[in-house]
């Protein structure tokens, strides 16, 4: 009964990424590292609601299956069809951005689903990247993060080019071809302030632009 | 165009000769491929040998697809190419400076101007395809583009678009276009001036390569394209123009009419990939794309043929039709 309640997730799954790679043919590079199935947190640029796609299309479908997105859940379940996709197709980790007090905040909702042996995607811009900016300042989620679980590596990213699919305001993409670039795992120093670390972070995901990169 | 018993007869024959020597071909290449693994590499990584070995492998893929759209008729070709252009475009765009603002014009080349191009080429209305895309889209592009307000960089924007809509659909639609043309006593036949253009310029494409491995010392345009020399060019030109000499038993052309045809076609190939290489240089990239292993992109494997093809279809045209 279980595997067939979640057949319509897996079937509308399998279509979403054969229309993400019919649309920009994309493909992973990986630099600094290769799909494992280690406990990871994936954290890149955020231009596109088309991010979490690409990062889910690359990643190999063991590791997929153990690989939740962290999204907000003010966004995910505003409608029934994102209810569907964000929980039925992405089983994404749904979060509340401005938890009430004594709510459980963002970070101790990601740090349970690392203690379960999950693998998570986030995006430490925190919102949608829509500036002239390659990459906005980190939230420190991810240092926190990075701090209570420090057995879980930190793979930096660069998703590529999926903000000219879709630039903002518009709904008809556009075929581009887009790659995501995988970097070199990191983790928080031990005596690395949050600072330090953050710069480090975002300096990891910039490093992994291609040089030919257009901006949206 | 019409397939009677009598008409089909030469043709499935021809093919069947072709396909039996393109495969024989390939047999060969991966023979030494394996042989220059084994013997020379020592089954180590080897740069050269292993890029050869991966062409190859691509090849076979390229060669298996060109050989089923042809079993499934002009449907099947007409597909083909689509799909060829919609990749080449797509890797076109995406190197190409263009700004939100362009959407709407991006849209319009990829879901209007490429079908529409392939689908008047399949219901053979020549009077529209020959200037639809350089006359009309071209019209079009530049003032969709105004609406968006944006006049930044706006004639490079636009110029940029009208280049890669010419090159990767108005161009390589030549292509399938070969199969509107009525020539007489070649019914039935058409199918094969595609694959002969494409032996031909493919052939000096490869001939080229291995010349230049051989013979090749001084570059011909160091700053356009540091892998081509003289000696690949003249090898390689030379061979083609001779095989495309010989396969003049499938096209309606007589043998040194099928010389001079297939030395057109070579030196338009020639310099559409030092254009293409140009543009590549310019964007600061090596390769089109990743498409295809040993290849690079859908690009890369097409700049010569999108060069040679409307000027092999309006030789044919003008010279062999009525």
């Amino acid at each position: 009964m279980t595997t067939l309640k979640r057949l319509p997730g897996v079937v509308v799954g399998e279509l979403i990424m054969f229309f993400a790679r019919a649309l920009t043919g994309v493909r992973p590079i990986w630099r600094g590292t290769l799909p494992r199935q280690t406990q990871r947190i994936y954290f890149g640029n955020h231009g596109s609601h088309g991010d979490f796609v690409l990062i889910w299309t690359t990643l190999p479908g063991p590791i997929r299956d153990i690989t939740r997105p962290v999204a907000g859940q003010d966004y995910w379940l505003a409608s029934a069809l994102r209810r569907f996709i964000g929980r039925s197709v992405f089983n994404a980790l749904l979060i509340d951005r401005q938890p009430k007090p004594g709510e459980p905040t963002p970070v101790d909702l990601m740090a349970e689903s690392l203690s379960h042996g999950e693998s998570l995607i986030i995006f430490p811009e925190g919102t949608r990247n829509t500036t002239d900016a390659p990459l906005l300042p980190f939230k420190s989620g991810l240092f926190h993060l990075g701090r209570r679980s420090p057995g879980v590596e930190l793979v930096p990213l660069w998703i590529d080019n999926i903000r000219r699919v879709i630039p903002k305001g518009q709904w008809l993409p556009v075929p581009m071809v887009c790659s995501v670039t995988y970097g070199e795992p990191l983790s928080v120093g031990a005596d690395e302030d949050k600072d330090t670390f953050l710069r480090r972070a975002e300096a990891a995901v910039l490093a992994l632009r291609p040089a030919e990169s257009i901006d949206a | 165009m019409s397939y009677s018993p009598s008409q089909t007869a030469p043709f499935e024959a021809q093919t069947q000769w072709l396909f039996v020597a393109v495969l024989g071909v390939l047999i060969v290449a991966s023979v030494i491929g394996g042989l220059l693994k084994w013997r020379v590499a020592h089954g180590q990584p080897h740069g050269v040998i292993d890029n050869l070995n991966s062409r190859i492998k691509a090849w076979w893929v390229m060669v298996l697809l060109v050989s089923l759209s042809f079993a499934f008729g002009k449907t099947g070709v007409i597909l083909l190419f689509l799909f060829m252009s919609f990749a080449a475009l797509r890797e076109y765009v995406t190197l190409t400076y263009t700004r939100t603002a362009d959407h709407l014009v991006l849209a319009l080349m990829f879901y209007v101007a490429l079908p529409l191009q392939y689908y008047l080429i399949w219901i053979e209305w020549y009077g529209l395809y020959s200037i639809f895309i350089p006359v009309h889209v071209f019209l079009i592009m530049p003032i969709l583009a105004s609406f968006g307000g944006d006049t930044n960089r706006f004639l490079e924007r636009t110029a940029k678009m009208q280049w890669g809509l010419m090159i990767c659909v108005f161009c390589l639609s030549h292509l399938p276009a070969l199969l509107t043309l009525d020539i007489p006593g070649y019914e039935g036949r058409n199918l094969l001036l595609i694959a002969y253009l494409i032996m031909v310029v493919q052939g000096s494409d490869v001939l080229q390569y291995v010349w230049g491995k051989l013979i090749g010392k001084r570059k011909v345009a160091p700053t356009l394209s540091p892998s081509k020399t003289v000696g690949g060019l003249v090898g390689g030109i030379a061979s083609a123009t001779a095989l495309g000499s010989a396969l003049y038993w499938c096209t309606p052309f007589n043998p040194w009419q099928a010389a001079l045809v297939s030395l057109g076609i070579c030196l338009m190939g020639f310099l559409g990939g030092l254009v293409m290489s140009a543009i590549k240089r310019d964007r600061g990239v090596k390769d089109w794309g990743a498409m295809i292993e040993g290849h690079g992109g859908m690009l890369d494997r097409l700049d010569s043929v999108v060069f040679a093809a409307p000027m092999f279809f309006h030789v044919v045209r003008y010279w062999w039709t009525p």
